[in-house]
């Protein structure tokens, strides 16, 4: 199952090194990870989404806090949650079709941020699975140039908060 | 700043090797005498004594190693004691921070390398912080979960000319680090009262015990109730070895009764032990009929491998003290027909195998009649320090520790190369202990050098090379698993230890007869103030039994070369 972990970091040199390598030794899969400075400049914000059966899962959340630079770690998915990705993607967009993929880009309620005489770059946020949708929805009517995704960031609905 | 820093802290002894990056460091230890340094001649060596201080005493043991070389010679030795949770602080040299990232002569990112094992790393970034830094680092070597720190320092931190103010602190405080101080009390009522109802319980310690300085609360637990008691490799001693009620150690090479024990129980207390795979054989088989109980200072360790049903996150000590007090108040007592059935059970499968090996098909000597030696001579009293293979397996199962922190030996990484600087780390702290080395002709040349370092702070320890010519668990498996193709495990020429012992300046023994056994080792023990290397020559074809089964249930054992469960 698909779990979206955010993580309380200390703003230190190597912190994230930390993060990526408790991954990698115990083999956990990392499908995203999006990392920022967060309103306290001390602190840095990481959303990590991976998969695993719930004894990973709590693995994964236990070996997180057992780092000493995590101040402190959430499974969003175990509640109500947002998530969001950002997505900009480049596409051919020549002759009849630009007419058409402008329509698919309102549809997704996306925004045309670039235009040239044969491109359309469009930017796109939602949650993944839209994004993919996006892409399927392009199908044969627009040859993709480049995609570049922000991984997912999250946060709890209502007043659940993850502070200090 | 650095030597006073660790002067501040209380440190005695630490163990290391010079070089460029460390040169300030070296100046400054030279113009004192409270800080003593310890030259090792390999760096890993300076880690392994380092840690055997450590696990001799629960305090934090001290290294200290140069850039590059240095600090990679170093990482088997901070690897050793993650893998045990042993506390540690290793100070790196690393080159002047101008130069990090390149490629600088003797440069290694060593926060990079060190990183998957330890508990934390520090670089220093400004000189001013050397004190606190310090100070963080043993504070969280020591506190939790304890495990190794490194702490890393360009050069040019510790230039002597920079003047910084110094205050160490008296204390840390960590806003992401919290370590938990005791138990939660309704998950420790909810284990008594499972424990006060329980059948065929048995008590599964390991190393969290010895060093959570929990052993003296274990066995008044225990006795208390009169449940059997099993100690992991790392929890020998935890619960003395000759009382009725301990089983030995139990895993691949346990005795055959704590196997079975565990296999029928029908709960579990674990304590400081972590369900690792050389105790559970296959996970999907173990002790199918019990719950279990785990109590464990890392919340991570609880539930890894196998399903606790009554987790309890807090420190061994605390949460048994807490577990006597309420079994003291209770008005329950444990069912003592069914305990007494369960111990009449675990007494038969005592006296059905009990630790007995064949002296009849071999002229040479047994490795375990060595061990057995070993024990009588010292009365149970020495401090073992084990290299890694079978002799390591027959020390732990024929040497009767009575006492915590007397069984000094590599559990979870299974570092051949360690018996002797651990051997020579615990006898500089402790002048006055029979401190023995037991090893083979295989581990001991992994860090034979030392015998220099031995002659030079006069550490006179006594090494036991039980010498079977051949790397013997590696041969075990290959009789066992391979059909005797000894790939690689045999080791032709091997050196003349006794004249090796001597050109180092110490003393050599060669034991070929079981008979001349009692008299050299007891000289060997009356010669207080010299090292003896005591190359013992043992049955080559000697195989550790019992031996699980791959892949079996606890209670699925080789019982000897023809018999199983």
């Amino acid at each position: 199952m698909r779990h979206i972990i955010s993580v309380l970091l200390e703003n230190e040199p190597g912190a994230l090194s930390r993060v990526v390598g408790l991954f990698s030794q115990r083999n956990y899969n990392i499908e995203s990870l999006t990392v920022a400075p967060t309103e306290d400049s001390t602190l840095s914000r990481l959303t990590v989404t991976t998969t695993g059966d719930d004894r990973v899962v709590e693995q994964i959340t236990k070996q997180l806090n057992k780092l000493i630079d995590v101040v402190k770690v959430v499974d969003l998915s175990e509640g109500d949650h947002i998530e969001r990705e950002l997505m900009m993607i480049k596409l051919k967009a020549n002759g009849q079709m630009r007419a058409e993929i402008k329509r698919t880009c309102d549809i997704f309620r996306g925004q045309i941020i670039d235009v040239t005489p044969n491109t359309y770059t469009v930017q796109l946020v939602g949650a993944s699975d839209k994004l993919d949708a996006f892409i399927a929805s392009l199908g044969n009517m627009a040859s993709i140039m480049e995609v570049v995704r922000s991984g997912v960031s999250g946060i709890a609905r209502g007043e659940k908060v993850l502070s200090l | 700043m650095v030597v006073r820093a660790l002067h501040d802290e209380g440190v005695k002894y630490i163990y290391g090797y010079p070089g460029g990056a460390l040169l300030h460091v070296y100046d400054a230890l030279f113009q004192q005498e409270d800080v003593q340094h310890i030259l090792v001649r390999h760096e890993q060596a300076a880690t392994h004594m380092a840690d055997a201080y450590a696990r001799a005493t629960g305090k934090p043991g001290v290294a200290l190693v140069t850039s590059g070389p240095g600090a990679t010679n170093a990482v088997t030795g901070i690897a050793t004691a993650f893998m045990d949770s042993i506390p540690m602080v290793v100070i790196t040299g690393q080159v002047m921070s101008h130069l990090i990232g390149e490629d600088a002569f003797q440069e290694t990112d060593m926060l990079g390398i060190s990183r998957p094992v330890v508990k934390h790393n520090f670089s220093v970034q400004n000189p001013e912080e050397i004190p606190s830094i310090i100070k963080k680092a043993f504070y969280i070597a020591q506190t939790g979960r304890p495990g190794p720190v490194v702490v890393d320092i360009p050069k040019d931190m510790t230039t002597p000319t920079d003047r910084y103010p110094y205050e160490y602190p008296k204390s840390v405080k960590l806003r992401s680090y919290n370590p938990i101080s005791r138990g939660h009390s309704g998950q420790i009522r909810k284990a008594v009262d499972m424990l006060l109802q329980a059948r065929r319980p048995v008590i599964y310690s390991g190393g969290g015990v010895i060093m959570g300085d929990a052993s003296a609360e274990l066995t008044e637990f225990a006795q208390m109730l009169n449940f059997p008691v099993t100690n992991t490799l790392m929890g020998l001693g935890g619960y003395p070895g000759t009382d009725r009620q301990c089983l030995g150690m139990l895993g691949m090479h346990g005795s055959y009764e704590a196997n079975m024990a565990m296999h029928h129980a029908d709960l579990i207390l674990a304590i400081g032990a972590r369900f690792d795979d050389r105790v559970t054989n296959a996970t999907d088989k173990f002790c199918p009929t019990a719950r279990i109980i785990h109590i464990d200072i890392d919340p991570a360790s609880i539930s890894k491998t196998v399903q606790a049903d009554v987790p309890i996150v807090g420190p061994s000590k605390v949460v048994l003290e807490e577990m006597i007090a309420q079994v003291k108040e209770s008005k329950k007592r444990p069912d003592g027909a069914a305990l007494e059935s369960w111990w009449k059970q675990i007494e038969e499968w005592r006296g059905r195998h009990g630790g007995r090996y064949d002296t009849s098909d071999s002229e040479l000597m047994k490795p375990q009649q060595v061990i057995e030696m070993l024990s009588k001579v010292t009365g149970g009293d020495a401090y073992v320090c084990s290299d890694v293979g079978q002799h390591q397996m027959f020390a732990a199962q024929y040497y009767k520790f009575n006492k915590p922190n007397r069984w000094i030996n590599s559990g979870g990484l299974g570092t051949m190369g360690f018996g002797l600087p651990a051997a020579m780390g615990v006898k500089l702290n402790f002048p006055d202990a029979d401190v023995a080395c037991v090893t083979g002709e295989g581990s001991i040349q992994m860090n034979i050098q030392e015998l220099s370092t031995c002659k030079q702070y006069d550490l006179p320890v006594k090494i036991l090379c039980l010498n079977n010519q051949s790397l013997g668990m590696v041969r075990q498996w290959q009789d066992m698993n391979y059909e005797s193709r000894h790939s690689q495990s045999y080791m032709k020429s091997l050196p003349d230890f006794i004249k090796l012992a001597e050109s180092y300046g110490h003393v050599g023994m060669k034991v070929d007869k079981y008979a001349d056994l009692e008299g050299a080792m007891r000289e060997a023990f009356a010669l207080k103030d010299r090292l003896v290397f005591m190359d013992i020559a043992v049955d080559p074809f000697e195989h550790v039994y019992p031996m699980q089964v791959p892949r079996g249930a606890m209670r699925d054992m080789w019982l000897s070369k023809t018999e199983r469960t």
